[in-house]
């Protein structure tokens, strides 16, 4: 996950982009089979421990997603914690400091 | 006489019983909601999340390219600047299922969000912003999509 969070005035603008395959389950394999769907389900991010951010996400974000927020009150040295979870259960978190 | 099959195969039937009573803690949770992310309209979906018949308002942002290339990577950015927001939702019409991503709104956020969706084909956009008081208010907005995003 690469996340930029970059503090502007009062605020932070932070930039995550994650990997991942957002397979959506409509598409089919060579043979036919239908893929399952495999995609992220939340997401969420904390300031300084405290959370801020959270979503709820279906098949229909881009793979390899994508999301910009921004965070009232943020300021440089402050650290930002983004994790997702996926309908597998599997999760993944990064942090990142504001600049 | 009970053997390995038989167990393998009842603990498949337990595993598909837990997993249609939402119980299975793989495929259910509570935060996500599956009824809104199974809709196909989007009255249907904002249904879904508890609010009333969805209303245009030009005070719902919605930033999104007239044509997009590549429906499986389209930028998209949603906004509501009025009081008493609590959601804000990203809806593509015409794909299987309308909902694609929903936004909890506080005080601590900007009500500004942007994201890249996949378009099966040209549709309309939506942006819908669900308050406290359980109002739908949306900006739509049509984008052309020349190769669409879903196939395979």
């Amino acid at each position: 996950m690469r996340i930029r969070a970059q503090a502007q005035g009062d605020k932070a603008v932070v930039r995550v982009l994650m990997s991942h395959e957002m397979e959506t389950g409509q598409r089919k394999d060579s043979a036919g089979k239908a893929i399952p769907a495999w995609f992220i389900q939340e997401v969420g991010a904390t300031l300084n421990g405290a959370p801020v951010f959270s979503a709820v996400w279906g098949t229909a974000v881009a793979k390899n997603p994508f999301v910009q927020f921004t965070i009232r009150g943020a300021k440089a040295g402050d650290k930002i914690v983004v994790q997702w979870l996926d309908n597998r259960g599997d999760k993944r978190s990064d942090e990142a400091t504001v600049t | 006489m009970v053997n390995r099959r038989v167990v393998l195969q009842r603990s498949a039937e337990v595993a598909a019983l837990l997993a249609g009573a939402g119980l299975w803690p793989g495929t259910a949770r509570a935060a996500w909601p599956q009824a809104a992310f199974d809709a196909k309209t989007l009255a249907d979906t904002v249904k879904a999340l508890g609010a009333g018949a969805p209303q245009e308002s030009k005070d719902v942002l919605l930033t999104a390219p007239d044509i997009a290339e590549n429906g499986a990577v389209v930028p998209v950015a949603c906004g509501c600047a009025l009081p008493g927001v609590k959601r804000l939702a990203l809806l593509v019409e015409k794909n299987p299922n309308a909902l694609a991503a929903v936004f909890d709104l506080n005080d601590a956020l900007e009500p500004s969000f942007a994201t890249r969706v996949k378009m099966a084909q040209t549709s309309n956009v939506y942006a819908v912003a669900l308050t406290a008081d359980g109002k739908a208010l949306f900006a739509q907005k049509e984008v052309k999509v020349t190769l669409g995003g879903c196939g395979g």
